[in-house]
């Protein structure tokens, strides 16, 4: 476990330096947008992280339901704190982002808010993890908590088709070829890929770390 | 033992039409996030906030950087707007692309913007590419569903 979780932490990284150096070094300057466009390359990839981060909260929340075994219940406490952090950091770039390309830090249409409901929604989670004091009673209530805020994620997905919105839909992941170019693709999967690894790297760290805690509760 | 599951079910019920119902105001109260100018000129109303969307039209944007006097027209192939604005437009803002403007319809017959707001297309160009996302492209990511 401690070997697989260094070699995690190394590949991330690894992953991380070489998604670096492509959206500085190696993808060109977007003709629209400009050097800005190149946020992309940190917005695109915590945003997955986070859909990924939730969809393992709902699923480790509907098997900690059906077997009640701890383990179930730390991969969903790990994994919701990692997608709370990269949900802020998806905000934040976005905002950043947002306000050179669109002209605002923030408006309130449906792709924003769903991901602001989401973002709270797992706020709550946690803080409820952290008010009820007998660990069982806690991890029931966080997992049907964790099962129905995870239904948000496919909102946040589709809000852009499903009504009209200021930012824009999908450029990779929806039916049909992806809309940029091979060289910008590329570099936004290295960094997509690399972010994937170091979420997995905070949640097989922090599931370790609550599980010890666990054993030093019980001791 | 059963009063007290008939409670917790009572109050998951609660929390949970309580946010069923906070997910479903927030969304239609920015569902429509903007009118066209098709729904905009069918029944305009004089000093009512719309925010309105659609693309500049291609020669019609009037730039004054001493007064800060900016004029355009919003179109979305049905009908067209007029609109005004005193400011500077973002960096994306130009002829051929995707606007989002906040402001009213006013009795002299145009728009008068408080906020410009450019909207991006989903498409990313290389500067090797050939030309620009065309107009048509742009077009197809502000359709919503009825537009």
């Amino acid at each position: 476990m401690a070997t697989a979780s260094r070699v995690l932490g190394w590949l991330a990284a690894l992953g991380l330096a070489g998604g670096l150096a492509m959206g500085f070094g190696v993808a060109p300057r977007e003709t629209t947008q400009g050097f800005v466009q190149r946020i992309m390359y940190l917005h695109v990839p915590t945003a997955w992280v986070a859909y990924l981060a939730f969809g393992v909260v709902f699923v480790a929340s509907i098997v900690y339901l059906a077997r009640r075994t701890d383990a179930a219940d730390r991969v969903a406490h790990a994994s919701a704190e990692v997608g709370v952090v990269f949900t802020g950091l998806t905000i934040a770039a976005g905002s950043i982002w947002g306000k050179p390309t669109w002209g605002t830090w923030w408006t309130w249409d449906a792709r924003l808010t769903s991901v602001a409901v989401l973002f709270v929604m797992y706020l709550g989670y946690l803080l409820l993890r952290g008010m009820i004091e007998e660990p069982e009673r806690g991890a029931r209530y966080a997992a049907v908590l964790g099962i129905i805020a995870a239904l948000d994620v496919p909102l946040v997905h589709f809000s852009v088709y499903w009504w009209r919105t200021l930012h824009q839909p999908p450029s990779v992941m929806k039916p049909g070829a992806p809309t940029m170019p091979p060289v910008i693709l590329a570099t936004l999967l290295v960094n997509v890929v690399a972010f994937t690894l170091l979420y997995l790297y905070f949640v097989t760290k922090r599931v370790e770390l609550l599980r010890r805690e666990q054993e030093a509760r019980l001791a | 033992m059963r009063t007290k599951r008939t409670k917790f079910l009572a109050g998951g019920v609660v929390i949970a039409a309580a946010l069923a119902y906070m997910i479903y105001a927030g969304v239609t109260q920015s569902a429509v996030y903007f009118v066209t100018p098709s729904e905009l000129t069918q029944a305009p109303v004089a000093g009512k906030a719309y925010r309105l969307g659609g693309m500049v039209v291609k020669g019609s944007l009037r730039w004054e950087p001493r007064t800060l006097d900016l004029a355009f027209a919003i179109s979305d192939g049905k009908a067209t707007v007029p609109v005004r604005h005193k400011g500077t437009p973002p960096d994306l803002f130009g002829e051929e692309r995707g606007a989002v403007v906040e402001g009213s319809w006013t009795p002299d017959g145009y728009f008068k913007a408080t906020t410009i707001l450019a909207k991006h297309s989903e498409e990313y160009k290389a500067p090797h590419d050939e030309g620009q996302a065309s107009p048509k492209e742009l077009m197809k990511t502000l359709k919503g569903p009825g537009a």
